[in-house]
């Protein structure tokens, strides 16, 4: 990693530099029908450097960035696997760029057979009846499936139901979300073993559950093992399950969230069906749904009949919780996730979670071995788990953010950090799939190394790290002196908000 | 096994530090009755050529036909740097920056971007992005709500001169939260807002009108007008601009007296290619003094422990996994890769370079205009100064008028029968950039056969 700075864009600007084999040949005729009130005065500020510049600016800016293409990052919760380049090359031919998405259908139908069968291949391996690919990430499919429940309660005359029960490990979008759906959110325990405390959740299930949010396996990192029973009192109550499909990777072709019960569900494409997550998004978060919420599906849905495909709009799903995106999602994420899952095949599903599964089990192992504690140690983990530095923090006095960013010096990304909340100095570590046993290794032995320096030179895990292009910034002063924009020398002011 | 890399001996050696018998033995948490057999509507596996075959054959199928159409998704240049460098990898595979000293490469593209895009569209402050341009009206929607001070009513002003697809996202994003959107009709003359129809609603408490331009029609709004009456009323302005109008057009931070308070529209066409749809990127700006009701994720520029200059995520407390139930939004990320090419794109392009894109799109929907007024039937609707959009009349349904000019590999224009019905049979067509003479020309006699070949079958 390059240990440097680079200038702001703006630095290298000079007044008539320009990239102009970019631009179009000046016009003819000036634009002389537009009136002076409603033209511009002033030009705006963007920089004037050459082509030759603007490549080596932006080159070597994403040379201070970590990456699945350079580094291990074991980011829990985020599935960093690696992103093949054939999805890339695939979904970037010239006749899927240059389509424009009010196009008619008759010059799509190469793009709409590769989204329909995606929706089938999607359907499959959740067990789920309807999918629709229009959300544009993992938050976005999550409104989508609460507008769903609410839609379904609504279209029955069951008008009181606006609670959505969400636990307390809970990802913080799945109450964002129910309060963006205008619903009151109820939080439950999980118990001691990690699985949801099924007394508190019988308690406050009634007549206002609307539906309950779950992850499985869950954000500890473990299998909700009563999933069945959770399922029977939360639809007996009358209320339906949405599955947060964040941890989806876990479970691919072992076991299908349909089966388990769920009602609705969002799938990150951007995690288990590796579309890139570009410096974060585009994502993708196709919803899959059950019989009884098919006809709420946010619309445009990819239909066919007979061999000819086509977009099913308001006349076709009329009860539809409507229209999400201003055309139709993020097409070109969906092309990547669907040559992924064409190259896995059918025998290839199962792999991803049996062998995102060993590698976390792996790892979690030989971590114990080198002195770290699980926090849930009688469980197995699932594509992730947790460890907590706990002991660490009182005995040592370095904290898992130390830990963390002393693994950037060891080339390592750093797991999730203090993500679930309630388990105190938290790492959530996923390892996925795509990573060899030498990589792991490595990390294993970065994780011991740092530990024997918590213990013999903790001062040195305090400042850490020391060979990125900047070391620990100010938060604090980033947001109370904004500066959220460049500005001229001359004119260069604070500005405290 | 294809992107799993464990040979046999791994598998055995890496089981038995589990202390596990097989791979199997990790899945004994889950109850048995759930597991599943088989997949049965996935296929076999295809290796990359096999891949690459069928997806050349798809794409082949669709064609690459002359294109009239925008309303929304415009086709520019795109230089060739720009998804070059957009696609490297340390881009294209890392995630949110989260860890920012392994993330500066990220955070400084967004904080350029965050600077272009607010001095583009003349305003204080931008976030790093949102998903498009539709869900970016429903989330200045929100924003207005929470940043109005007294406005109690959640009433917003939407006219219907704002494209049909945005007021549908708005209602079905916003509508859950109680928002109400009401229209405002435009005048039939000239495709803008109908002010006659302002004075109804002085006195209300509204809390926010919407304003496009140019608009869904590719007309110009009164732009200083409807501001200065909007903030007379006590409302706030959204507005919801093309980008790369705003080269030669006034930046929605001088419109009327104030300026605009919000301002959000689709960033598409800043390098962005079409791709049916998506992946695009909503771009949102603001007054400094509204920042704190943003949704969205910000980056700042700061110091790190050696008093060097540094980016990072700032303001994170308006957000999900801080604030959970009482974040501004629920959104986790932002179109980051859609953002970086949009940033290498307005680099390259300049403020010379962006206006000459403007300029040229400009006068190619005149040249187009100009053309298909010559047409016998063929009229252009709306009287007033335009961008790079047109609507225009037919003498008969655009329907199989359109369908005859596909069928020879032109695609002429959007109809407006269904979203306009009023306007009769109408077309909206753009023109940019990318159309020579000769393409207008060819779109002018094909819409010129197909009129008169459905005249024959009418």
């Amino acid at each position: 990693m390059p240990h440097r700075s680079e200038q702001v864009v703006f630095e290298f600007s000079r007044p008539g530099r320009g990239a102009t084999a970019q631009w179009p040949v000046a016009p003819e005729q000036p634009a002389a029908d537009l009136p002076a009130s409603l033209r511009r005065s002033e030009p705006p500020l963007l920089p004037e450097i050459s082509e030759l510049e603007a490549v080596r600016h932006f080159t070597r800016l994403s040379q201070l960035n970590f990456s699945i293409d350079t580094q291990f990052y074991p980011l829990g919760s985020c599935t960093m696997k690696y992103n093949p380049k054939a999805c890339n090359q695939y979904a970037m031919l010239p006749e899927f760029l240059g389509r424009h998405p009010l196009a008619p259908e008759s010059s799509g139908q190469g793009v709409l057979a590769c989204l329909y069968e995606l929706q089938e291949m999607l359907k499959d391996v959740t067990g789920m009846r309807g999918v629709s690919l229009t959300p544009m990430a993992g938050a976005h499919g999550e409104f989508a499936g609460v507008a769903m429940i609410r839609a379904y309660h609504r279209a029955r005359g069951d008008l009181a139901r606006n609670e959505i029960i969400v636990p307390d490990a809970a990802h913080g979008t799945n109450p964002a979300t129910a309060t963006m759906c205008g619903c009151i959110v109820r939080e439950i325990p999980v118990g001691a073993d990690g699985d949801v405390d099924v007394e508190a959740l019988r308690a406050v299930v009634g007549p206002k559950t609307a539906g309950i949010m779950l992850t499985n396996p869950s954000t500890l990192g473990v299998f909700e093992r009563r999933i069945l029973e959770v399922a029977k009192i939360v639809h007996d109550a009358g209320g339906l399950l949405y599955y947060d499909g964040a941890n989806l990777n876990a479970i691919l072709g072992k076991v299908r969230p349909g089966d388990m019960g769920f009602d609705v569900i969002h799938m990150n494409l951007h995690k288990t069906f590796s579309t890139p997550h570009g410096g974060g998004g585009p994502g993708a978060g196709a919803v899959g749904v059950s019989e009884r919420l098919l006809p709420f599906l946010p619309i445009p849905v990819v239909g066919r009949d007979d061999d000819r495909y086509r977009w099913l709009a308001e006349a076709d799903l009329p009860q539809s919780i409507g229209r999400l995106s201003a055309f139709m999602g993020n097409t070109g994420v969906l092309l990547r996730a669907y040559v992924y899952m064409r190259m896995l095949g059918r025998e290839g599903m199962s792999r991803v979670g049996e062998y995102a599964t060993l590698n976390a089990n792996y790892v979690l192992a030989r971590l114990r071995q080198a002195g770290f504690d699980a926090a849930y140690p009688e469980r197995r983990a699932s594509h992730e788990f947790i460890v907590t530095l706990k002991r660490q923090a009182r005995e040592l006095n370095v904290t898992a953010m130390d830990f963390a960013k002393r693994l950037l010096d060891y080339g390592f990304h750093a797991p999730t950090t203090y993500f679930p909340l309630l388990v105190p100095e938290c790492l959530l570590i996923e390892p996925t799939e795509t990573e060899s046993r030498e990589t792991l290794d490595g990390f294993i032995a970065a994780m011991a190394a740092i530990l024997v320096e918590a213990e013999t030179d903790a001062a040195r895990l305090k400042a850490a790290p020391y060979t990125m292009p900047v070391r620990r910034l100010d938060d604090v002063r980033a947001a109370k002196q904004l500066d959220l924009a460049w500005k001229p020398a001359a004119t260069a002011v604070g500005g405290t908000a | 096994m294809p992107f799993i890399p464990h040979t046999e001996t791994d598998v055995r050696e890496m089981l038995a530090a589990i202390g596990a018998p097989s791979i199997e033995t990790l899945f004994d948490e889950i109850p048995a009755s759930l597991r599943i057999q088989g997949l049965d509507a996935i296929p076999p596996a295809l290796n990359e050529m096999e891949i690459g075959r069928l997806m050349s054959e798809r794409a082949r199928q669709d064609g690459r036909p002359l294109a009239f159409l925008g309303a929304g998704a415009y086709e520019h240049h795109i230089p060739s740097a720009v998804w070059a460098i957009t696609t490297r990898g340390e881009f294209y595979s890392a995630y949110t920056p989260y860890q920012a000293e392994a993330s500066q490469g990220t955070l400084q593209v967004i904080y350029e971007y965050q600077s272009m895009i607010a001095s583009l569209t003349g305003m204080q402050v931008a976030n790093a992005s949102l998903y498009d341009g539709g869900s970016a009206v429903a989330e200045a929607a929100l924003m207005a709500v929470r940043a109005h001070r007294r406005s109690r009513s959640q009433r917003i002003l939407v006219p219907t001169t704002v494209h049909p697809h945005y007021r549908k996202v708005a209602a079905a994003t916003a509508g859950n939260q109680g928002l109400r959107f009401e229209e405002l009709p435009y005048e039939r003359a000239s495709g803008r807002i109908d002010t006659a129809a302002l004075p109804a609603y002085s006195g209300e408490d509204l809390t926010a009108i919407v304003i496009q331009q140019p608009n869904f029609f590719g007309v110009l709004e009164d732009v200083d007008l409807l501001t200065d009456w909007a903030h007379a009323q006590g409302l706030l302005v959204i507005a919801v601009v093309n980008p790369t109008s705003l080269a030669i057009l006034k930046p929605p931070g001088q419109w009327g007296a104030k300026g605009a308070d919000i301002v959000v529209g689709e960033g598409q066409p800043l390098g962005v290619p079409l791709s049916s749809g998506g992946p695009y990127f909503g771009f949102m700006t603001t007054r400094q003094e509204y920042v704190r009701s943003m949704p969205g994720r910000i980056v700042g520029r700061t110091v790190d422990l050696d008093g060097k200059p540094g980016f990072t995520l700032t303001l994170q407390a308006r957000e999900q996994h801080i604030r959970r139930g009482k974040a501004t939004s629920n959104i986790c990320t932002n179109q980051g890769l859609l953002m970086t090419a949009a940033t290498i794109y307005l680099s390259l392009l300049g403020p010379v370079g962006l206006a000459r894109v403007a300029e040229t799109s400009h006068a190619r929907t005149q040249q187009l205009a100009a053309s298909a007024a010559r047409l016998p039937g063929v009229g252009v609707a709306f009287d007033g100064p335009r961008f790079h959009e047109v609507v225009l009349r037919l003498p008969r349904p655009a329907t199989a008028v359109l369908a005859e000019m596909a069928a020879g590999g032109v695609l002429g224009g959007i109809d407006l029968a269904q979203d306009y019905p009023e306007l009769g049979p109408a077309l909206l067509v753009c023109a940019t950039e990318t159309k020579t003479a000769a393409d207008i020309e060819r779109w002018a006699a094909a819409l010129g056969e197909a009129l008169a070949k459905t005249a024959r079958a009418a």
